[in-house]
């Protein structure tokens, strides 16, 4: 090497080794800064339609464990954006995106309705953004459409089903007919309690079906008095499981034919829905009655934060919370290390109101089924459904 | 199926064609008469379902709020063709679509911020909050009598309006030959105002009075006026009488489709609509124009 040629590139290394310097002291407090920045958390719920309770008592109970947590998440403080996506999943993918591409959420937590989540699951894989599910039951998303940074704190569609069905065969019930929303949630809910009740040696006779939001069950109702079937099952939330409740009473069938729902039947709604959902039974993952001093100490909480009763919706939206905790706490705040976020929060144990969960391969919860029975105005367990019950997870490639 | 379901099942669809016939006579009438296209129909039932929820919290009473409703409808429905209407009996369709799709816009807008976009129930009032026994299975909400009961007095009250007054007379006349009616003399203004303020009460009452059975939420009207416009076809645009037979086809063909063929119960209404007009393509009970 000729001494010019040496002098070249020695001022070439050290041109090269200067913007490396720079470079790394500029990383430094860049990451300083990430952490001390605030997390921004996107919430995509319904805050308007026959959902609208769900979506406030799901974000009641996010913003309560956050607030226990004194404000802080794995020690980043939270900054928080909102979506109405109204249960509309046609305008779902610009919604979504809203979040994604104007407010850059680190991570989203959405939604109730499972037409919408189907969009939302979609988004997110497709941008690689961390998405906790507090409620929509849609089975793709933890199956065909899992993906690692999609994790799930609620149920899938069909676990109430399932375990409905053993119920319903156990009681000896012979035929049944189902009655419910014609969309994804419905369907797939229907499928389950199929399922198990065929295994039983059940009959499902007829499965009638409503448009979504459609709430003109007149004609079903006469349907379901001429077939008489054993029992019968539905699925059905908010505001339409209200008026299901009130109408299946008015039709004089509630003493003759026995209802049995998936809990979303009576959660939440038994304000609404009086004397005519007493002594209905219903199958859920949680039950107001569950009397463990994690369940009292949340159930208090709620009630002096928001005045009001904690359902089913606001312990998911609690546990979303946790999940995400948990899986800052490991990263001690950066979230933008994905692999060791993402372990942490598939492995975590989760000390849920309901009981302690943890989550499955595909990223759906593994939990304790209840039996409920609605009495005195509340949704009191009166039994175990189904224990350990894990979404079958069918067409979901990871783990 | 045993006869006393098949009598249930027809109770439940001459309710619901009667109910559709409330709407869609009005619908009808505007259209046969000033030959306005008006999208906005369904709001009008829309909004007489949230006035009947606000006015009922408001006096406690679904009978109250009726008794309220109704003239507020008819003062609105007055107010409304003044202001909008009347600039739209000259132009072509294509405006008429227009003004209303917005008017369709606005209506929801106003409601939302109104009264929010929450889906809410009104209360049967207490006395008709009982249910009668139909058959060994069933019980029948009375409420349910009493909404099929009322659409029928009106429906009576409706004809004898058209036949026996010289108002209705005149909307008759409307109704065949506009021209005519003006240049005979008829002050064809108010006539129209008249005509749509009835229109609007119309929807609005069938809103009011359906409001505890349907319960009441945002883009009820939407599916209501598409129903009403394929009613108006196969009645014959203009045809009261039409209306009412097409109506109550409607609800029979939808109320047994649910049952039988549940999974094309969306579309039959539709193939029904699609058969009468390769039919008649005029609707079934058409004037025709001189």
């Amino acid at each position: 090497m000729t001494s010019i040629e040496g002098r070249k590139q020695r001022r070439r290394v050290i041109k090269a080794l200067g913007a490396a310097g720079a470079l790394g002291a500029l990383g430094a407090p860049v990451a300083a800064l990430a952490q001390a920045s605030k997390l921004k958390v996107g919430f995509m719920l319904p805050y308007t339609g026959t959902y609208a309770a769900l979506g406030r008592a799901i974000e009641n109970g996010f913003k309560l464990y956050v607030k226990e947590q004194r404000g802080k998440l794995g020690s980043r403080e939270i900054e928080y954006f909102t979506v109405d996506d109204e249960s509309e999943p046609a305008k779902a993918p610009d919604n979504v995106n809203k979040l994604i591409k104007r407010d850059n959420v680190d991570v989203i937590v959405g939604t109730v309705h499972s037409g919408v989540q189907m969009a939302i699951v979609k988004a997110a894989r497709d941008n690689n953004t961390l998405l906790i599910i507090p409620n929509a039951g849609v089975d793709e998303a933890t199956g065909p459409l899992c993906a690692p940074n999609i994790f799930r704190v609620s149920f899938s569609n069909s676990q109430p089903g399932l375990a409905m069905g053993l119920v319903a065969a156990l009681k000896g019930y012979t035929t049944a007919v189902t009655i419910t929303w014609k969309y994804a949630a419905g369907e797939q809910s229907i499928g389950g309690f199929k399922e198990t009740f065929q295994k039983g040696g059940g009959k499902v006779l007829k499965e009638l079906y409503v448009p979504f939001p459609n709430v003109e069950f007149q004609a079903l109702l006469t349907e379901i008095a001429s077939i008489k079937p054993s029992c019968v099952y539905t699925f059905f939330a908010g505001g339409g499981a209200v008026k299901f409740v009130k109408d299946y009473a008015a039709a004089g069938l509630k003493d003759k034919i026995p209802l049995l729902g998936a809990g979303f039947l009576t959660d939440g709604t038994l304000d609404a829905q009086g004397a005519a959902a007493e002594g209905l039974l219903t199958t859920l993952h949680y039950a107001d009655n569950l009397s463990t001093p994690r369940n009292n100490a949340f159930r208090l909480a709620y009630a002096k934060a928001y005045d009001s009763k904690a359902d089913v919706y606001a312990v998911q939206g609690y546990d979303s919370a946790q999940l995400l905790g948990i899986g800052l706490r490991a990263v001690a705040g950066d979230i933008a290390q994905r692999p060791l976020l993402i372990g942490a929060m598939a492995s975590a144990e989760i000390d849920s109101p309901r009981g302690k969960i943890t989550l499955s391969r595909s990223h759906n919860v593994v939990q304790d089924f209840y039996l409920r029975q609605v009495q005195n105005g509340q949704n009191n367990a009166i039994g175990l459904a189904a224990k350990s019950l894990a979404d079958p997870g069918r067409g979901c490639s990871m783990g | 199926m045993d006869l006393p379901i098949f009598l249930i099942q027809t109770l439940n669809s001459v309710q619901y064609g009667l109910l559709l016939f409330l709407i869609a006579s009005g619908l009808t009438l505007i259209f046969g008469i000033m030959g306005v296209i008006n999208l906005a129909h369904g709001s009008f039932y829309m909004l007489g379902a949230y006035a009947a929820f606000v006015l009922s919290g408001l006096t406690g009473s679904l009978f109250w709020a009726i008794a309220l409703g109704v003239p507020l409808a008819v003062a609105f429905g007055y107010l409304l063709e003044w202001i909008f209407f009347s600039f739209l009996y000259r132009r072509d369709h294509l405006q008429q679509v227009l003004l209303t799709y917005g008017l369709i816009l606005v209506f929801e807008e106003l409601r939302s911020l109104a009264v929010g976009d929450d889906v809410h129930g009104v209360s049967v009032p207490a006395t008709l909050a009982r249910s009668v026994a139909l058959g060994s299975t069933m019980t029948y909400p009375v409420f349910n009598l009493f909404i099929s009961g009322v659409c029928l007095v009106v429906a009576v009250l409706l004809f004898v309006l058209l036949q026996r007054t010289r108002l209705g007379m005149m909307i008759r006349a409307g109704a065949s030959n506009r021209e005519m009616v003006r240049s005979l003399g008829v002050d064809i203004n108010l006539l129209f105002r008249v005509v749509f303020a009835l229109g609007v009460a119309l929807a609005a009452f069938a809103g009011m009075v359906n409001a505890p059975a349907s319960s009441v939420y945002p883009g009820m009207g939407n599916q209501v006026l598409i129903i009403c416009f394929v009613v108006v076809v196969i009645g014959g645009i203009g045809s009261v009488t039409g209306a009412l037979v097409a109506a109550l086809m409607i609800g029979f063909v939808d109320t047994f489709g649910k049952v039988f063929l549940p999974d094309y119960a969306g579309i039959l209404v539709y193939l029904l609509m699609a058969v009468v007009l390769v039919w008649r393509p005029e609707g079934l009970f058409r004037e025709s124009r001189a």
